[in-house]
């Protein structure tokens, strides 16, 4: 099994967001991420799902949403050059001394920043593939993490390919 | 200026719709007063699953979208059942439902229910209809989406303050709609179709096994001319009987877990598969691995998901099958003669002859089929209840054409065949309408024999009553060691029960006696309920085990 990211174009209609997630649910399909947000087609949003499975499993996850009437367009990008990027909030407990200081450094290793400044915790802001927000949130962990959001994935092809329909 | 309730039924009539099936209620009262003086037909049932069924016998006996209309809360969540029963099997229809005012919707007010929610796993589309002046548009779309590519429900959630606003009437909607996100594609494609053709002329041992996809596209003559002209066998699902006719030569009769043994052998010996508007059912594959073993599949339907989602397949084409059997008999311009394959099929469909019960004096149920079978032959449409009564209709009526047989298939829902014979004899009013139902099923939707007597609707009820749930104690008996575990069912009078309602009945117990009461059931004009006091331990043969291979049949009764 391997995590697939997976582009779906839809319609703004009521309801569509359900009827996208409830389509995972209800097949048996185990997501990963879901991102979602308007797009540059007026009246569209684009959901960038990430999905654990077999490549036949995906296949069915492609054409199950294909059916759905406000779906205008999925691919699969996976294999496709593209660039993925991830948001992630991370508020650390930091009290003033060395273990911040040391956070702060972690931070600017990672290129993440730091956006908000407490007595006793900091929050960072890590924008990068998923995999490098693992490894930050993995060497914070010890310094305690009192709490994360992620946005889950967005993804978009390089070059001139769009995932965007024909017009 | 008009209100939304007088735009539905302006859009209903401009669909076509000449007969609704629905149930009254307190978010639907604009839609009842503008029906009142409308001229569409609305036969008011007992139960809002009954309408629903109903709607969906319609379409099935007719081809048309079926309609059902029911109140909000309650009323909407009765047609939760047949939606998913129509979804299931393709069933192009449109409910349509009242909701709470707009200014309520989301308050848990009085008879409220989240109805496009709840039914979003089983519709194939849906409206939750929030201004008077989307109305016509969405009742357009809703027929549209119902009845083209793979046909299904769709539901329409109307709000009363919807049905009461009053709107500038809009234009009419022009009968060609374009759907961003629904193009289903109709055409096979040439190459695909080409690959067929050659794949088909290759073939040793090739067997067509075709699904309700053959009956929905109305492809049934170019299916017989592909097998006629090719000498090609065909096996038919349980939704496909009918599609070719029951003494056809090339048919082999239904497959899987109640098949014939020459279809089920037939499969599993076969070089080339031809699927056709099918969907690899488990009922019909047994255990997957074992299903075509040794066989290359093409595999034609119209709807891409179905393709490789339970097997894979050699060769897909995604499109209509009538139209993808057109091109394929175009070009298949030679005929082919019969081979030692179409001999041996010959042979085991001479030692897969039903019995048909044995002549003991007993009355079996397949004797009380097959006497039917004879009497009414093309002229009935038999719509079943769920179980054996279902699969005895299934294996001993002779199908002769297409729509002939309307039945549960999918969600294998009990209380479907009575209210379903209800719409199919509304949608087919000059041949008759039989529903053979067990004890059990017809007791799901009895109420609705008020219904058939208050429209005069000349459904004829045939009950095989074992005074069980008969399926479920046949399992009992084969996999649970006899251990009939709340499947036994108490006497019912069910003459007494229909002469309460107004429907005339005969009970029958002695063999000797079922040919006399069909024909005066059939003889009487209006509707009619026989009670056939069964073998009670009869069971439906031959049987496939679930999860076993479909050539590992039992083939008949230990007993």
């Amino acid at each position: 099994m391997k995590s697939h990211t997976i582009s779906i174009l839809v319609e703004n209609r009521p309801g569509v967001l359900s009827r996208v997630a409830g389509l995972f649910t209800r097949r048996g399909f185990n997501i990963e991420s879901l991102a979602v947000g308007t797009c540059e087609e007026p009246g569209m949003s684009r959901i960038t799902a990430v999905v654990i499975a077999d490549d036949e499993i995906i296949e069915q996850v492609k054409k199950q949403l294909n059916k759905l009437i406000n779906v205008i367009k999925v691919i699969d990008i996976t294999d496709t050059e593209h660039v993925a990027r991830e948001i992630a909030l991370i508020k650390v407990a930091a009290e003033p001394g060395a273990s911040r200081a040391e956070v702060m450094q972690l931070a600017d290793n990672f290129r993440a920043r730091i956006i908000d400044v407490g007595t006793r915790s900091v929050i960072l802001e890590m924008t990068g593939d998923t995999s490098k927000i693992d490894a930050l949130v993995q060497l914070l962990c010890p310094y305690g993490i009192k709490e994360l959001v992620r946005t889950g994935k967005i993804a978009m092809p390089r070059g001139l390919k769009t995932i965007s329909p024909k017009k | 200026m008009k209100s939304g309730a007088k735009i539905l039924i302006e859009s209903l009539l401009h669909e076509g719709v000449d007969t609704i099936f629905g149930y009254p209620g307190g978010t639907v009262l604009p839609i009842y007063d503008e029906l009142y003086d409308s001229p569409l037909r609305h036969i008011l049932v007992r139960h809002e699953q009954a309408a629903v069924h109903a709607a969906d016998g319609y379409a099935r006996a007719s081809g048309r979208v079926g309609v059902c209309l029911a109140t909000s809360g309650p009323g909407a969540c009765n047609l939760v059942t047949g939606i998913a029963t129509a979804y299931m099997d393709s069933v192009p229809l449109v409910a349509i439902t009242g909701q709470v005012p707009t200014t309520l919707l989301g308050n848990d007010a009085f008879q409220e229910s989240d109805i496009t929610g709840i039914t979003l796993p089983i519709t194939k589309h849906s409206y939750l209809v929030n201004k008077a002046s989307e109305l016509r548009s969405s009742v357009h779309e809703a027929f549209y989406i119902a009845g083209t590519g793979r046909m299904g429900p769709v539901l329409i959630d109307l709000p009363k303050d919807v049905q009461t606003d009053l709107v500038a009437d809009t234009e009419p909607v022009p009968d060609k709609i374009v759907i961003r996100g629904y193009q289903p594609t109709v055409q096979g494609h040439p190459k695909q179709i080409e690959r067929a053709v050659s794949m088909i002329t290759a073939a040793e041992r090739p067997v067509i096994y075709a699904g309700g996809g053959v009956i929905a596209s109305g492809g049934s003559a170019e299916l017989i001319r592909l097998a006629e002209t090719q000498m090609i066998p065909v096996t038919t699902t349980l939704m496909a009987l009918g599609a070719i006719p029951a003494h056809h030569p090339m048919n082999l009769g239904m497959l899987g877990m109640h098949g014939t043994q020459s279809a089920n052998y037939a499969v599993t010996e076969c070089d080339l598969l031809i699927a056709v508007g099918a969907r690899f059912d488990d009922r019909v594959t047994g255990r997957l691995e074992s299903f075509a073993p040794n066989a290359q599949i093409i595999h034609i339907d119209i709807d891409p998901a179905e393709i490789g989602k339970n097997k894979p397949v050699t060769l897909p084409i995604v499109g209509d099958v009538k139209q993808v059997l057109t091109e394929i008999n175009l070009k298949l311009t030679e005929n082919r003669v019969g081979g030692s394959w179409n001999d041996r099929l010959a042979v085991w469909k001479q030692q897969s002859i039903p019995s048909g019960g044995k002549d003991n004096g007993l009355l079996l149920p397949q004797f009380v089929v097959k006497t039917l079978s004879d009497i009414l032959g093309d002229e009935g449409v038999i719509v079943t209840e769920v179980g054996q009564n279902q699969m005895w209709a299934a294996q001993y009526y002779a199908f002769s054409r297409p729509r002939q047989w309307i039945t549960s298939g999918g969600l294998g829902t009990m209380g479907y065949g009575f209210p379903a014979a209800i719409g199919a004899s509304m949608a087919c009013p000059d041949k008759t309408v039989v529903d053979i139902a067990g004890d059990g099923s017809i007791q799901m939707n009895i109420q609705e024999l008020a219904t058939v007597v208050q429209f005069n609707i000349p459904v004829k009820i045939m009950i095989l009553n074992n005074q069980y749930l008969g399926m479920v104690r046949q399992w009992q008996e084969l996999f649970y060691d006899r251990r009939y575990s709340y499947t036994e069912m108490s006497a019912v009078d069910f003459v007494a029960i229909a002469k309460a309602y107004g429907v005339p009945g005969i009970c029958v117990t002695d063999p000797a006696d079922v040919k006399d009461a069909i024909q005066q059931s059939l003889d009487y004009d209006g509707p009619f309920l026989l009670d056939f006091r069964i073998e009670r331990e009869e069971n439906v043969m031959p049987m496939v085990p679930a999860g076993a291979a479909i050539n590992e049949m039992i083939l008949e009764d230990k007993r």
